[in-house]
């Protein structure tokens, strides 16, 4: 490969396609010929970009395109029959537009809206709790031209749980510039050190300490440093960070000027999953505002004065872009696959230089952080956990929202608060996380027990485990990257064995392979996506032994293996009546 | 010159390069490690098919992806690694669709060669049966997607002379594929479509009236040295005990060619020898239609294409201690298992609704009471039964089969020659 530097500068070739798609409702050949001829690359390349990313399509979409989320908790509120409304009343079938391209249906993964299920995305605006009812009134209101943003449903906040005044963290009134006025005082080696003392650690799942990582970046020699905002929440079930960057964007922003600050980088970028197209304006503005006070741009105020700038980049639908090394690439304008792990970011990301990746939440409790100081926030949490953290509680409970926790906290007490009922299940961290048993022992959020990414999805006895395992069976095997062989077809082949087990045809063997087939995922998979893509279903086998006992009955007699003659036959059959009295076409 | 320091590697010290990639580490100090993606001068390195998997101070790691460090430990050889190597490279053919007999690379192929050298005989994993392009449009190439294992080699090396990529990788998740500019095809010299074809590490890029150049039997994998020297060994057959009651062997030919049992034949005048030491139930050597009483060993060649196979399949189940998989059928569906990827309407209808033939213009599937009927794909046989043994080969060696059965008979011991367990 040749250095990057060389490489033509892609960087605005998402850009280029978004404005195609939402023009041409699609990425025409001809387009694909235009932007080959303006990048200088051959189309293929381009088609590669294209058909990485779910939101941009070779086929047209209608003037209406419809993305209604598949996620489980979608499932179980209702979308199947959602779908059906949406199929009926526009005339197009799910994955198609209607004869006449006014309707484009199309299933997607999580929106970050699992809160207010079922939900769905029309060109980009969210439309929430649909029901048959509401889809219909819905699509014929389209029809009479009424304009998408003026029936869209507002999102609201959902706070469901806020920690007293003076335990509160992150949920806490917000001033904006006020967790800058700390800046006027401290040296960025001040700022890195308040950070180290709080025991801060990154809020996107592996929970390194962020004061160590904003060091390493400074320490790094070279001028050329960015600043990424992980603003990709694609983990199904989570949405704390939606809030974040529709309520509290100025707490997200101040976070990031105290990392350029702290490190020396005078760019950054918050990249935007693009299920969020419609917090941009709102996300702009907020930008904006900050560079009308001075606190963005040039010489902003601080004991030394720098210049820090803030983009935003849309993404176009890929979960593993929110892998931070994919993130770069598709910052970059590339396929959006996870890099080999020679350099940490810190070290060579972004461009190649040193760079800081942070998600949503990480940068708001930075920020707080600097405001409420680190000896406050170190004494709330656990030993190995400091401060808060949000959730994102969604599924079977009176309550679904954002919960802002104490580390610590006992998971029987927060599905206490959010009101579950006869609960089987509970999904920790989403699908990449663990599915346990919450009436055995009693678990609490912490780094040995609970390590939550932010997700908690609660499911009712009156829920099916195995179709719940393999609607995260199937998202991992469309959301694989596809490049390195474990994930992309181990993912794949993970599907079937559910299939099978799902037929009724799984043995004690089946168990037994599963966990060699996951053992061997997760040693060789190239990133953390096919690593933890089995996890859930690994804990579900371990939590719920009575449940899997009737997919895994004993291995048969004689050895024959479970095979279901007349379903493999019945194809043959209803072929031969079809053609029954038939006449050749030749 | 780089530094030389010092690492361990199972256990001893050995001089590394620092910043060596690891795999020509690990092969300097004369370890064995497979790999298929790695291309020595790709940089960074491509680590996309995991198969070089040994642990980095006790992390699991793609060995191609890291570079010597003085002290690193690193351990290569374990039960467990070598079964995880060997699930990706299995992983690979349950993917693809690998018809090895059919394929212009066969000999050549880095794959296949892995196959062999780590011992594959059946895959772990059910196959997938994903119906796959094979690409005619490009002008001098043809892009084979049954065959191609997304190493990323072609994509990152081949480029036109002004610059441009030749492949991309397109999709994403199971869906990804590696996918040829036409354009940008046209543009490469001869020389350099040639290159591309042998940078492939498999049969998915071929170049029209040049992929079978070299003679099979003269290929790569063909010659002593790629993992495995040439050895001589003669058939022993144990003399049998007299009064000892004769070891009873059925066999049979589901959706097969007989190809495997025109191969059991093969071990030629030895057949006198066995004879003499077997006694053959239901066979179609004997003829014997039913079984006649319990049998030692069953020899199942081919797949399960239609519900008879099922049936006398389950019934070797019943009658016989030890089964034995014969032929890449009978493992997972072989040259039959073509059909998998067309709907079964669609092969019916070619076969018995699209021919003129017959005067009669009726659309007749054939179908009565004693006629067996149709499954919707091709099984391989330990989708309906638990198997014992399995022969890889198309056909396997006659020796092959005969030690294996000689084996399963007699208990004894024996090790597989290069040759007898290459097949192509």
């Amino acid at each position: 490969m040749q250095p990057a530097t060389d490489l033509p500068d892609r960087r605005t070739l998402l850009n280029d396609l978004w404005a195609i798609q939402l023009e041409k409702r699609h990425i025409s050949d001809q387009g694909i010929k235009t932007l080959a001829a303006r990048y200088q690359i051959s189309e293929v390349e381009i088609e590669g970009v294209v058909s990485f990313y779910h939101f941009f399509h070779r086929q047209p979409t209608g003037q209406y395109t419809i993305y209604v989320n598949n996620s489980v908790t979608a499932v179980h509120s209702g979308m199947g029959a959602v779908i059906s409304a949406f199929e009926e009343a526009t005339g197009a079938r799910i994955g198609q537009t209607d004869p006449t391209g006014t309707f484009g249906l199309y299933e997607t993964s999580c929106i970050g809206l699992c809160d207010l299920e079922p939900a769905c995305l029309i060109n980009f605006q969210p439309f929430t709790h649909l029901t048959p009812q509401k889809v219909k009134a819905l699509v014929w209101q389209l029809r009479r031209g009424v304009p998408v943003e003026q029936l869209a449903n507002p999102i609201p906040q959902h706070l469901r749980y806020q920690l007293p005044p003076d335990r509160a963290v992150l949920l806490r009134p917000f001033v904006p510039g006020e967790t800058l006025k700390p800046l006027l005082q401290l040296d960025p080696e001040e700022v890195l050190s308040t950070l180290e003392a709080s025991g801060l650690r990154g809020m996107g799942g592996a929970f390194f300490p962020v004061g160590k990582k904003w060091r390493l970046c400074r320490e790094q020699p070279g001028n050329e440093k960015y600043i990424l905002c992980n603003a990709d929440e694609g983990e199904p079930g989570t949405f704390k960070d939606r809030m974040l960057l529709q309520y509290l964007p100025g707490l997200v922003i101040e976070g990031m000027i105290h990392a350029a600050y702290a490190t020396g980088a005078a760019e950054g970028w918050i990249y935007l999953r693009a299920e969020y197209r419609w917090l941009l304006p709102e996300l702009e503005a907020a930008v904006a505002a900050y560079y009308d006070r001075g606190w963005l741009g040039a010489q902003i105020p601080a004991k030394t004065p720098f210049r820090f700038d803030i983009h935003i980049q849309l993404g176009a639908g890929a979960y593993v872009c929110g892998e931070e090394t994919a993130m770069m690439n598709s910052l970059e304008g590339l396929r959006g696959e996870p890099r080999v792990r020679t350099y940490f970011p810190v070290e060579r990301g972004y461009r190649q230089k040193p760079t800081v990746v942070n998600n949503v939440e990480t940068f708001a409790a930075a920020a707080r952080v600097l405001e409420v100081g680190a000896e406050r926030f170190a004494a709330l949490g656990t030993p190995q956990m400091k401060g808060t953290r949000l959730l994102s509680i969604a599924g079977d409970c009176e309550r679904p929202g954002i919960y802002e926790i104490e580390w610590g906290t006992r998971l029987a007490e927060v599905l206490d608060w959010a009101g579950a009922k006869s609960t089987l299940a509970v999904q920790i961290s989403g699908p990449s996380g663990q599915c346990i048993d919450p009436n055995y022992g009693d678990s609490c959020f912490d780094w040995d027990d609970l390590r939550c990414g932010g997700a908690v999805t609660i499911f009712n006895t009156q829920r099916d485990l195995l179709q719940i395992l393999r609607n995260f069976s199937n998202f991992f095997a469309e959301e694989s990257c596809g490049v390195c062989t474990p994930c992309r077809a181990g993912n794949f082949i993970f599907t079937r064995k559910l299939d099978k087990l799902a037929k009724g045809l799984g043995r004690a063997d089946d168990y037994v392979e599963i966990q060699n087939w996951s053992n061997i995922m997760r040693q060789t998979s190239r990133c953390g996506l096919g690593r933890a893509a089995t996890h859930a279903l690994l804990t579900a086998m371990e939590h719920f032994p009575g449940y899997f006992s009737r997919y895994f009955t004993p291995n048969g007699v004689a050895g024959a293996q479970p095979f279901d003659l007349e379903a493999a036959v019945s194809d043959y059959r209803e072929t031969v009546n079809k053609t029954l009295g038939t006449t050749k076409t030749n | 010159m780089a530094k030389a320091v010092s690492i361990q590697i199972d256990g001893i010290e050995v001089q590394a390069e620092e910043g060596q990639n690891l795999v020509d580490a690990i092969r300097g100090a004369g370890v064995f490690i497979p790999s298929l993606c790695y291309y020595e001068h790709i940089q960074p390195p491509l680590g996309t098919c995991r198969v070089c998997t040994v642990l980095v101070n006790g992390k699991p790691t793609a060995s191609c992806t890291a570079t010597v460090k003085p002290g690193m430990k690193v351990v290569t050889q374990t039960k467990e690694l070598e079964d995880v190597r060997k699930g990706m490279v299995e992983m690979l053919f349950a993917e693809g669709n690998h018809f090895c007999p059919a394929c212009e690379k066969s000999g050549d192929c880095d794959l296949q060669g892995l196959g062999y050298r780590l011992g594959v005989t059946a895959t772990r994993f059910p196959h997938l049966f994903v119906n796959r392009l094979i690409d005619y449009r490009p002008e001098r190439m043809v892009i084979d997607h049954n065959r191609c294992i997304r190493c990323r080699r072609c994509v990152e090396e081949v480029h036109t002379d002004a610059g441009k990529a030749v492949f991309s990788f397109v999709n994403r998740g199971k869906d990804t594929e590696v996918a040829i500019d036409y354009k940008a095809e046209t543009e490469l010299t001869e020389a350099q479509a040639l290159q591309a074809m042998h940078l492939c590490p498999v049969g998915a890029i071929l170049v029209r009236g040049k992929s079978l150049a070299r003679p099979v039997g003269e290929r790569k994998y063909d010659q002593p040295g790629q993992g495995w020297e040439k050895e001589e060994g003669a058939i022993e057959v144990p003399a049998p005990k007299p009064g000892a009651p004769k070891k009873v062997v059925a066999t049979t030919s589901l959706a097969g060619c007989f190809g495997c049992h025109m191969s059991l034949l093969d071990i030629d005048e030895e057949l006198l020898d066995v004879v003499e030491l077997v006694d053959f139930n239901k066979s179609p050597i004997t003829d014997v239609k039913a079984f006649e009483g319990r049998c030692d060993v069953g020899i199942i060649e081919g797949g399960c294409c239609n519900s008879e196979n099922v049936e006398v399949l389950r019934a070797f189940r019943e009658h016989c201690d030890i089964l034995i998989g014969v032929g890449e059928c009978a493992i997972w569906g072989g040259l039959p298992a073509m059909r998998n990827f067309i709907p079964i309407e669609e092969c019916l209808l070619e076969a018995y609704g699209r021919t003129t033939e017959l005067e009669d213009s009726k659309v007749v599937i054939p179908k009565h009471e004693d006629l067996p009927e149709l499954l919707d794909r091709v099984y391989g046989c330990q989708e309906i039964v638990r198997m014992d043994y399995f022969i890889p080969g198309c056909p396997p060696d006659a020796r092959h089969i005969w030690k294996v059965l000689k084996h399963a008979l007699f208990g004894q011991p024996y090790a597989l020659t290069h040759e007898e367990f290459k097949y192509d």
